[in-house]
């Protein structure tokens, strides 16, 4: 008769009584001692019992589910590592995708992690605690499977085989360092904000669903693995986002402008960070899945688009400048691709002029940019290389004081002029890439005026000295002539075809 | 076969990554060792916590002990996520078999008023305790520098929540209508004397500021003391009472213990083991949160008709043997 | 109007997923890519257990889906008989 009563419980009761009755009113500290951080930002909080919890997930299930992920993952991982699964590869250039990857997004994987443990500890209410803690530890899952996951092919190629070493101080990766610490040095709510819904419901899909198809395209059958594993986690973190911005608003109207503000702030410095992705879809995978341009069509304008309808009820409209990257669509990728050519000698990982034939299918995806501005330029480096004159720049470029990317973007309504911008804060000038940063440093700048530009620091000294040289082997730990330069005539590719002889 | 002496010729141009082999040597290294060791950013951060600037967000500044090294601390169990979670799905895989055997039998219905009301008043507020311990070890796991250190607490304030939940599903078998027995305990939890010394150092140790003073004060002693009052002291008490049976549901938390345990001694012997001024200071806190917990814990044990006795001398035993034991 | 999706892990218990699901929602668009399938409604989807559980032929814990889930658009709505996506609009 007991087990039949309890067997009654439904879902939601179950998880009540499993979880949200372990909390109490605490009386011998006070609730502000035990959560110092829960209002700071301004954010009004009157009940948080009305906060819903998105999966009802008890550690119970959480860990049969998590196991039986887990145990196919691994499998997979000892498979490819067994059988030189690397050999089956479409093309040695795809690696440098993974490359990045594992120095750009692996240790963001792991500041999620931290963020999310400090906010699963911070949250008063115990449902929203419980679903961060939840999230923090898939954050590290993910963390770590991507390491392993790596780890068979850090042994047959370059550029990953100090990733955390290279996320701390490689120029270009201070764009994904500095994006995540500011999330993570921000109260609470804007870290959820800024990661579980502009992050995780916003553009993750952008990030992972046309990664792992590509993965899956060009033979890399660990990363697909690990990559729609993952993905399995972040649908529990995506409707995590979309609950908090709702319980947010709900909660009380005086977080309506905070939350805006919030929204407008993370999605430029979301696609912004996304260039990166953009560049890689369009320019480092040999076989392709969709252009950036269309995946931004699809993930951010459809899929966004509804859900920014859902949320006028709040009083919330669509992110400011949103229509800057629509426009923009047409252009990042082939100006972050044109950035990373010329500083390919800093790079920890191969650069390369297109194929003709890849020409052809960037001038298919973007017949109004392409062939206009961007082949010229590329078929020009082309014949400069074929003359033995690879083109290297040597000089630094001034770089945007809160995105951090390189003042190359052009202006969103003239794309054949640099767009520039620059305010004075306190007798000093900073210099940004675009109205959506300016904004960020205006609202904010005691925070962003302490960023640790890469370019700045290395010409005060600040990276083992002035010598360039020194800077990209010493100090970034990118080894000459190994990591680095273009694809063509590489030790990479020389490795490769030797072992293509073998197999 | 053909393959094998073809791939033979592709070889590997490393053995695993650069800080692995910086720390453990030019070979290959194991699952643990790639995913916990120097992944942590260590230096040119960007901003300042805005919610607490005297800190760089990653920062061996949250507790007052010192390491030259904070990866000397190594788990032994090698838990990383994967290994964790495999174990614990394992374990939890017994413990369920466990809990559908007592319902299926029915014996939650056999149990004496005694067993019962003991269950009720000394058992079932022990699972808000275990939420304390998951605030707690999340909580360090978000300061703690270093991701050995961070993830094996992280780990363990899972585990927490999962006793807890654990603890409130056998308050629902043994309950005619189910919940109400958790209510009864939660009220005594809130309201009844002899519970609030326990109430009062959870309370305490979740506005601790320094990571490791925390967890001695909650993974050393309290969890020291309680664990092994409630698997020696209360089963047994419990059995006398005709409430034997029980022992099948709370087996599980023996067993964590002991799981736990080997963390947290590797944790305090690797601390200590560093400088006399850690040694000092783990010392000084052991000292001072014991006797706050057999305070605390006092009249529980009392209300239970038993005393705090064995369990005692057997958290007094490994605080001995981790050289923490101030004898005064 | 607002399209709802969601996104499986395109192999064997994804079959009868998809397969429940399109018998339970008429409307709904069934979108195959690489290692991946995507199921796509004006405004809301659901996955019912029961439904789930025949095309199976044993036992389906709507939690369950989590296994196989890779992408979500829409308000989730859980509980022990179904999984709902909506929007409100």
């Amino acid at each position: 008769m007991n087990a039949k009563t309890s067997k009654r419980l439904n879902m939601k009761e179950r998880y009540r009584i499993m979880t949200r009755d372990l909390d109490w009113e605490p009386s011998y500290q006070r609730y502000e001692d035990i959560f110092p951080q829960e209002s700071f930002e301004g954010i009004k909080i009157t009940d948080w019992s009305q906060w819903e919890d998105p999966f009802r997930l008890t550690m119970d299930n959480y860990w049969k589910f998590q196991a039986e992920k887990e145990r196919k993952l691994y499998a997979i991982f000892d498979a490819v590592s067994q059988n030189n699964g690397q050999m089956k590869i479409s093309d040695p250039r795809y690696l440098n995708a993974v490359k990045l990857f594992i120095t750009a997004v692996t240790p963001l994987e792991y500041n999620a992690y931290k963020g999310y443990a400090r906010v699963g500890r911070q949250f008063g209410g115990v449902g929203a605690r419980i679903a961060c803690q939840m999230q923090s530890i898939d954050e590290l899952r993910h963390t770590q499977t991507q390491i392993h996951a790596m780890s068979h092919y850090n042994k047959y190629f370059g550029g990953m085989h100090d990733f955390p070493h290279m996320f701390d101080r490689v120029w270009y990766l201070s764009v994904p360092k500095s994006f995540f610490e500011d999330a993570s040095t921000a109260g609470p709510f804007e870290f959820l904000t800024a990661i579980s819904f502009s992050f995780e419901y916003v553009l993750t899909n952008l990030l992972f669903l046309p990664f792992m198809s590509g993965a899956a395209y060009n033979g890399d059958m660990n990363t697909v693995t690990f990559g729609f594993s993952a993905q399995s986690d972040e649908a529990r973190h995506m409707t995590l986002g979309l609950e908090i911005i709702k319980f947010i608003l709900e909660q009380h109207e005086d977080n309506v402008p905070i939350v805006q503000r919030w929204l407008d702030k993370w999605l430029w410095r979301g696609y912004r960070l996304l260039s990166i992705v953009g560049m890689m879809m369009d320019y480092m995978l040999p076989n392709k899945v969709m252009s950036w341009a269309e995946a931004w069509t699809m993930y951010y304008e459809e899929a966004g688009g509804a859900l920014f309808k859902e949320l006028e009820r709040y009083g919330i409209r669509p992110p400011k400048y949103a229509e800057q990257t629509v426009t923009g669509k047409h252009h990042v990728s082939h100006q972050a691709w044109f950035i990373f050519y010329q500083y390919g000698h800093a790079t920890a990982f191969n650069t390369w002029i297109p194929t003709a034939k890849e020409m052809d299918w960037l001038s298919e995806k973007y017949p109004d940019t392409f062939d206009r501005l961007y082949r010229p330029r590329f078929e020009l480096l082309a014949e400069k290389a074929a003359r033995g004159e690879r083109f290297y720049n040597n000089t630094l470029p001034q770089l945007c004081q809160v995105c951090q990317i390189p003042l190359s973007i052009t202006e969103p309504d003239d794309d054949t002029l640099l767009s520039h911008r620059d305010t004075v804060h306190e007798g000093e000038r900073y210099h940004f890439c675009s109205d959506g940063c300016r904004d960020i440093f205006q609202h904010e700048p005691e925070k962003y005026v302490q960023a640790w530009l890469p370019v700045h620091q290395i010409l005060q000294g600040n990276c083992g000295g002035a010598d360039l040289e020194k800077v990209i082997g010493d100090y970034y730990r990118i080894e000459m002539g190994e990591d680095n330069l273009d694809f063509e005539g590489s030790a990479e590719q020389r490795r490769w075809n030797a072992w293509k002889q073998a197999v | 076969m053909s393959i094998e002496i073809k791939t033979a010729e592709i070889e590997p141009i490393r053995q695993t990554y650069g800080h692995t082999r910086r720390r453990f040597g030019d070979k290959p290294a194991t699952r643990y060792q790639e995913a916990s060791f120097d992944i942590q950013p260590t230096e040119n951060f960007h901003y300042r916590p805005m919610f607490d600037e005297r800190h760089e967000l990653y920062d061996p500044g949250y507790t007052a002990l010192k390491m030259e090294d904070w990866y000397a601390f190594s788990d032994p169990r090698q838990f990383y996520y994967g290994a964790w979670v495999g174990a614990r799905a394992k374990f939890q895989e017994s413990t369920e078999t466990s809990f559908a055997f007592f319902e299926k039998r029915h014996l939650g219905g056999q149990l004496s008023d005694e067993a019962r009301r003991l269950v009720t008043e000394c058992l079932l507020p022990l699972r808000h305790v275990e939420l304390g311990a998951n605030m707690n070890n999340v909580g360090i796991a978000s300061t703690a520098y270093g991701t050995t250190l961070s993830q094996a607490h992280m780990f363990h304030g899972m585990d927490r929540l999962a006793v807890a939940q654990y603890l409130s599903r056998i308050g629902l078998l043994i309950d005619d209508s189910p919940g109400v027995l958790l209510g009864e305990a939660k009220q005594l939890w809130m309201d009844d004397p002899d519970w609030q010394g326990v109430r009062r150092y959870v309370e305490d140790t979740l506005v601790l500021e320094d990571w490791a003073e925390l967890s001695v004060a909650q993974n050393l002693v309290l969890d020291g003391l309680l664990y092994p009052f409630v698997q020696e002291t209360l089963d047994a008490r419990l059995m006398d009472a005709g409430g034997g049976q029980l022992a099948m549901l709370t087996d599980f938390m023996g067993e964590w213990f002991k799981d736990g345990s080997r963390f947290i001694d590797a944790l305090m012997k690797t601390l200590a083991a560093e400088s006399d001024e850690n040694r000092g200071l783990l010392a000084q806190w052991v000292s001072g949160w014991r006797e706050r917990a057999v305070a605390a814990l006092q009249p529980v044990a009392a209300k239970a008709g038993v005393t705090l006795d064995d369990a005692l001398s057997i958290l007094d035993e490994r605080l001995a043997k981790l050289g923490l034991l101030e004898t005064h | 109007m607002s399209r709802v999706f969601i996104a499986l892990q395109d192999n064997e218990n994804a079959r009868f997923i998809v397969e429940a699901v399109t018998e339970d929602n008429p409307s709904a668009e069934v979108k195959h890519s690489p290692a991946m399938v995507r199921i796509e409604a004006d405004d809301r989807l659901t996955i019912l257990r029961e439904t789930v559980e025949e095309k199976l032929g044993r036992d389906w814990d709507t939690q369950e889906l989590q296994v196989d889930l890779i992408s979500l658009g829409g308000n989730v709505d859980e509980d022990d008989d179904s999984f709902t996506l909506y929007w409100n609009t």
